[in-house]
């Protein structure tokens, strides 16, 4: 099994506050990890490092090294639109444009240059069909994608972010507000998607980390405490923190 | 006992409080209301297809106010054509480029205080500034305008801006659009209501604007043309009412510009409000 992601000693800071502390970890392909830990301890602040996102957001810091595929991802010469087409991402919170739900799926192809109806009309179509959504919108295409349900809504998302062809997938806590059908529904399309992709995903909820996760990662105050296949960490932690964390002494 | 007369002296200060409010309320409506029948009532019988519809005549004593109407329309396109871009550039310069946090608040604050400046200044200004360069013309008026409605547009647009969800972004981005797209795809338009209420905002007041106009459009009322004529000087209808009232002594004339004037600025205040409505009535879907 080869890794997708590399990271080496990486360290974050807002400012003067540094929320990742030496991060070393190796993402392995084709599988889920599960990002776990308590409130506040940087996991979305480290997902999103991973595509660069937190470009975005004045005044960070970040040293260290991360590795997409062997090459750094803050070489000087990566484009980082690229890199976000390589390395998709998918919110919190549902988040489709106010704008049809053709539009919406094709919004990421377009924007990498196919303008070709048929092919534009071709990967809407599959890729709604790998998040398992097309039957629900096949006969609404044309109507605005903030009439879906939120569960609806979220598929919409994965879809968008499948419809550019990546193959590293960060979700972060996709199910949190979502109702338990919806919930569901996700995860078997995440463990469906794990044959062709890389997916990342960070998950308040243990039992949804054991379901749906390979590898599992706890992170505390912005340290990793410890990386490992899931059945292990959850049966046999290595370090009492994990241990505290996952019988639920805190967090 | 104690609380109980503690507690009329409290009712009897509501209700003198509650009366006094009323009183203000009523009189700013009484106000406002007699001002509008009073213009309506002198404006209207004034108001003949004639007066609209033709131009005045020195010769024969003739008024007619279509000249004055067109370079209304001509300074609103040419104003609106020039500020527009300016504006809704600058702005989204500001909230979605700038990364110096400062200066964004300088500039906003300067914007803030632009808007409040008497309208009189822009007019010596813009004297100074274009009509000793290009002549006393409609464009020089047109030029002045633009300063005077620059930080309408830009605080509206900016405003709206800002109320496009970060998530919009983030979705974009997440996706690999560039800077330029995600501000074309996903943030311009989310702002189009700003861009709207602005321009509405900035018809209404060239509409209404005279001091600014008087320095710098002049008071012809020869017929003119979009746009080879921008560089000749032309009155607006607010420019017209004080030549008529001012100097010919022609209220009946004056009245009609001023009910002409006022309708148009309630039907602006109305297409804002409706405007407003429609979009966050989309936005709720
Ligand atoms: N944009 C930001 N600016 C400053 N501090 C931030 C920002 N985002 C997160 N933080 C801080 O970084 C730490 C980690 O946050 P986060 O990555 O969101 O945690 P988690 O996703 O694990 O709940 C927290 O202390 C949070 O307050
Ligand atoms: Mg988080």
């Amino acid at each position: 099994m080869s890794n997708v992601i590399n990271v080496k000693d990486m360290c974050l800071w807002y400012g003067e506050h540094q929320a990742i502390k030496n991060v070393n970890i190796e993402i392995p392909e084709k599988s889920i990890t599960a990002f776990i830990g308590p409130s506040g301890c940087g996991k979305s602040t480290f997902l999103k490092t991973l595509n660069r996102m937190n470009d975005l957001i004045p005044g960070v810091k970040i040293t260290g090294d991360i590795r997409y595929e062997g090459t750094d991802i803050f070489a000087k010469d990566i484009d980082v639109n690229n890199l976000r087409k390589e390395i998709g991402m998918v919110f919190q919170k549902p988040n489709p444009f106010p704008m049809s739900i053709y539009d919406n799926i094709a919004y990421g192809p377009r924007t990498h240059g196919i303008t070709k109806k048929t092919e534009l009309d071709e990967i809407v179509e599959n890729s709604l069909k790998r998040a398992a959504i097309w039957d629900e919108v096949k006969d609404r295409l044309k109507k605005n994608a903030l009439g879906l349900s939120g569960g609806q809504q979220q598929r919409l998302c994965i879809a968008r972010a499948l419809a550019v062809d990546p193959k590293v997938l960060l979700m972060d806590e996709p199910t949190s507000a979502l109702d338990p059908i919806s919930t569901s529904r996700i995860e078997e399309l995440v463990l469906d998607l794990k044959e062709t992709y890389t997916i990342v995903m960070v998950t308040h909820n243990m039992q949804q980390a054991v379901r749906v996760s390979d590898y599992t990662a706890f992170f505390l105050l912005g340290e990793l405490v410890e990386f490992g296949r899931t059945e292990d960490i959850f049966s046999q932690p290595q370090d009492k923190r994990t241990e505290d964390y996952i019988t639920g002494r805190f967090g | 006992m104690l609380n109980r007369s503690l507690s009329k002296k409290r009712r009897g200060y509501e209700v003198l409080m509650k009366a006094l409010m009323l009183l203000s309320v009523g009189l700013t409506a009484a106000l406002v209301l007699f001002l509008l029948v009073y213009v309506l009532i002198e404006g209207i019988p004034n108001i003949t297809w004639e007066l609209i519809s033709t131009k005045p005549s020195y010769l024969t004593g003739h008024i007619g106010i279509l000249p004055d109407i067109l370079n209304t329309v001509c300074i609103v396109i040419a104003t609106l054509l020039i500020v527009l871009p300016l504006g809704v550039g600058a702005a989204i310069y500001l909230t979605e480029y700038a990364s110096n946090k400062k200066v964004v608040g300088i500039i906003e604050y300067a914007a803030e205080t632009l808007s409040g400046i008497p309208s009189i200044i822009y007019g010596l200004v813009g004297m100074l500034l274009f009509s000793n360069n290009m002549g006393t013309s409609l464009m020089a008026g047109a030029c002045t305008l633009v300063i005077m409605n620059l930080p309408t547009i830009m605080r509206t647009t900016q405003e709206s801006l800002k109320t496009v969800p970060q998530s919009y972004r983030e979705g974009a981005f997440g996706l690999g659009a560039g800077k330029w797209r995600v501000v074309r795809t996903v943030v311009l338009p989310g702002c189009v209501d700003g861009v709207i209420t602005g321009c509405i905002l900035s018809v209404g007041r060239i509409l209404g604007e005279s001091a600014a106009l008087l320095f710098t459009a002049g008071f012809a009322h020869t017929m003119l043309t979009f746009p080879t004529g921008m560089k000749s000087p032309g009155a607006t209808l607010t420019v017209a009412l004080y030549v008529y009232a001012k100097e010919q002594g022609e209220f009946g004339v004056a009245f009609a510009i001023a009910a002409i004037l006022m309708v148009l600025t309630v039907i602006i205040n109305f297409a804002a409000t409706a405007v407003q409505k429609h979009f966050e009535k989309r936005k709720n879907i």
